[in-house]
């Protein structure tokens, strides 16, 4: 109880002294620019060790430099900018942690990355209590924008939903009318392998059959044994990570693979390179970026190249567009109060090498193309790095959850 | 000498939000209990649970719940948490007891990861997201979502629960406890019943360590698969072999560090936090195994030349 005694005046004093310096500092300057501190800090939260390292990580982190390096020199700023970045290990109190440090001592602005859904509806909550930004690259949860959005998040560059609808719309279209599903027995695996089988079934295709595995899996042999035996012209994987890697070496070994093709709902270029092309060829994805489609995108990552020693994957790529698009909303607006900013990002397109005509919905998702890509065969590669064909473009409108069909409280106000 | 050294952890703690930033040390504070009640199992009663995971975890989800969905007050969610780790505890214990060493240690980590596949498929738990946004609430007009507040308050059960562990030790219940781990087959000799004493102390064990995870769901607003995972149930073993098995301090010292250094070197050394960790732990097996606290008092010991004074 002794404790308890010392607890309110302390509590009070130190509230008392920042309401002060509050009060002090809003009457010594008025109108000044408005810019806290005169330095917008960025804070990249990310896995530097852990999963989803390659995918992110310190790839990432280069991305954050780059972009905040490309955007002095080309707008030569009055403010400072300055980079900070943690590792959260993939586990949300890290995250959560770090980033309200971040925003109570370290005078950061927005928080970025944030792979894993853990970490990134962790950190979001944080934001939105202390009023700041949260730029989502890395987490693919759909609940994100739906039930768990709010005002200061912007979800950038996918979700589970693009990944596994695109993918299924876009197979069926390109002739795949047969399906059979090797799910990951938990609600991730379940929710992807339900709303494809959906997509699947309005554009005319057909599911035969699905199979669940547990979470996590290393030995898939029985489950794509009976995926082969069901003579599906796809199977599709609603499974992430390990799993997925797993799934794809025993198709390969099984010689599932050339007759069969595999569809994955939830992939990056960083799984098809450390799996090579011969164990994936033919495999279908939906990525939101190939470095090799365009002369912008390919000089982009060229540079990119040169520091990391790996082709971005597209949530490296988003991040660099997602930074860039607030450095140029908070000198648009001369100001790093939040709601000034998070306004001028969703009135300002997104136009860069990542995306064109971005827009930024109400419920925070980035609106922007998605593309299917096939993998090559290892004859049909070139280079290094030459991994894919861009089948298909989805344009944003089917790539993504209609807004009418949201589930986030912001949009049906 | 030891009440100087109480006071002073005391006073440091009631002080240190001044210097350090109060989440962190909230933090501290609930791995501190976590670690404090797994000791009084393994180094007070000699069995090694792997599967402590469970009852931090299972308590966190069962808090987060109560709070969330039910609109309970931090309070009661914070108790039913506890209890339903009390719960497990006994249905655990009931099933592990019955046999010793590796055997208990696996089937506490079997039964654990049941557990943490059930709370994977429940559609309460929100699965691989989590149970996010708990609201921290209110305690008796004092509004917990302020972090100055809040620390005191957990502080003030923090410093409950130790006074409690410290009791628990030194009464004769506790000396039962340490005559089962120094030799059970004596303890059954003496006309104690060995079983009813080891589930006693594993129901309380399981109950402080849901404590501890009902606290920190209340400390960051959210419960996930990170508490109920078995790496939980390997982190608290390593925090209480660093800190010193079967001292009263070690825990504490020991989930002071590996909380801090997880914390802080996160945006310091990237990468490198797991790989320092390990070594941390290989040092410590290799070149002080009585933990830190243990061999500061050993030393401690030497230096007076007194070789029966009691552990800190």
């Amino acid at each position: 109880m002794k404790t308890k005694k010392t607890v309110v005046p302390f509590a009070l004093r130190s509230s008392v002294a920042a309401l002060a310096l509050t009060l002090g500092l809003a009457i010594a300057m008025p109108s000044q620019a408005q810019i806290s501190d005169g330095v917008v800090r960025i804070g990249v939260l990310t896995d530097m060790s852990g999963a989803y390292s390659d995918l992110a990580g310190p790839g990432a982190v280069i991305a954050a430099h780059m972009a905040v390096e490309d955007f002095i020199a080309r707008q030569k700023p009055a403010f400072k900018i300055d980079i900070v970045s943690a590792d959260h290990q993939d586990k949300g109190d890290i995250a959560s942690n770090k980033a309200r440090e971040w925003f109570d001592r370290g005078q950061v602005d927005v928080v970025t990355e944030l792979v894993s859904s853990t970490t990134a509806l962790a950190v979001m909550k944080v934001a939105k209590e202390k009023n700041k930004i949260a730029l989502i690259t890395g987490a693919g949860s759909s609940r994100i924008t739906n039930t768990d959005c709010n005002d200061v998040s912007v979800h950038w560059v996918y979700d589970t939903y693009a990944t596994g609808n695109g993918t299924g719309k876009a197979v069926v279209k390109q002739g795949g009318k047969t399906w059979y599903f090797l799910t990951a027995d938990y609600a991730f695996g379940q929710s992807l392998e339900r709303d494809t089988t959906a997509v699947i079934e309005a554009n005319g295709g057909k599911v035969l059959g699905s199979v669940r595995h547990p979470f996590p899996s290393t030995d898939l042999s029985s489950y794509l044994l009976k995926a082969q035996a069901s003579g599906a012209q796809v199977i599709g994987l609603a499974n992430a990570g390990a799993d997925t890697i797993n799934s794809i070496k025993q198709a390969s070994e099984f010689g599932i693979t050339p007759k069969q093709t595999l569809a994955g709902l939830l992939m990056f270029i960083t799984d098809i390179n450390s799996l090579g092309l011969k164990a994936t060829q033919g495999m279908y994805l939906t990525e939101a970026f190939y470095w090799d489609m365009n002369p912008e995108t390919r000089a982009w990552s060229k540079r990119f190249y040169a520091r990391h020693k790996k082709m971005p994957t597209m949530v490296q790529a988003g991040l660099y567009s997602a930074i860039t698009h607030y450095l140029e909303a908070v000198k648009a607006v001369n100001s790093d109060d939040t709601q000034k900013v998070m306004a001028q990002m969703k009135k300002m397109p997104v136009n860069d090498f990542f995306a064109r005509n971005g827009k930024i919905r109400n419920d925070g998702l980035m609106m922007h193309d998605m593309y299917l890509m096939q993998v090559k065969k290892p004859s049909e590669s070139h280079y290094p790095w030459d991994y894919y064909n861009v089948r298909a473009t989805i344009p944003a409108a089917d790539a993504f959850q209609p807004l009418s069909q949201s589930r986030c409280p912001l949009v049906h106000k | 000498m030891r009440r100087l050294w109480m006071v002073l952890v005391l006073a440091a703690a009631i002080l240190a939000p001044a210097v350090l930033y109060p989440v962190l040390l909230m933090k501290v504070l609930c791995f501190a209990i976590f670690a404090s009640a797994f000791n009084l199992l393994l180094g007070y009663t000699g069995l090694l649970s792997f599967g402590h995971a469970a009852f931090f975890g299972g308590a966190a989800y069962v808090a987060g719940y109560t709070i969330r969905e039910l609109a309970w007050s931090p309070l009661a969610g914070v108790a039913a948490g506890t209890a339903v780790a009390g719960i497990l505890g006994w249905i655990f214990g009931r099933l592990a007891i019955r046999r010793q060493g590796i055997y208990f240690a696996m089937i506490t980590l079997a039964l654990a990861q049941l557990l943490y596949f059930v709370c994977l498929e429940l559609p309460q738990t929100g699965g691989e997201d989590g149970l996010q946004g708990v609201p921290r609430g209110t305690l008796a007009g004092l509004d917990l979502s302020n972090d100055l507040t809040l620390y005191y308050v957990i502080l003030t059960i923090s410093a409950l629960v130790f006074v409690l562990i410290h009791r628990t030790i030194h009464s004769p219940f506790g000396q039962v406890l340490k005559a089962i781990r120094e030799n059970e087959a004596r303890a059954v000799s003496l006309g104690y019943d060995v079983d009813r004493y080891k589930l006693l102390a594993f129901v309380l064990s399981a109950s402080l360590s849901g404590l501890a995870g009902a606290l920190k769901v209340l400390v960051f607003k959210f419960a996930t698969l990170t508490d109920v995972h078995w790496h939980m149930s390997g982190d608290v073993v390593l925090m209480t072999i660093l800190g010193g098995i079967g001292t009263v301090s070690g825990p504490m010292v020991g989930a002071s560090l590996i909380v801090t250094l997880e914390d802080q070197l996160a945006d310091k050394v990237g990468a490198l936090v797991t790989v320092i960790m390990g070594a941390i732990f290989v040092v410590c097996v290799l070149l002080f195994r009585r933990g830190i606290v243990g061999e500061a008092s050993a030393f401690w010991q030497r230096m007076l030349g007194n070789r029966n004074s009691p552990g800190i």
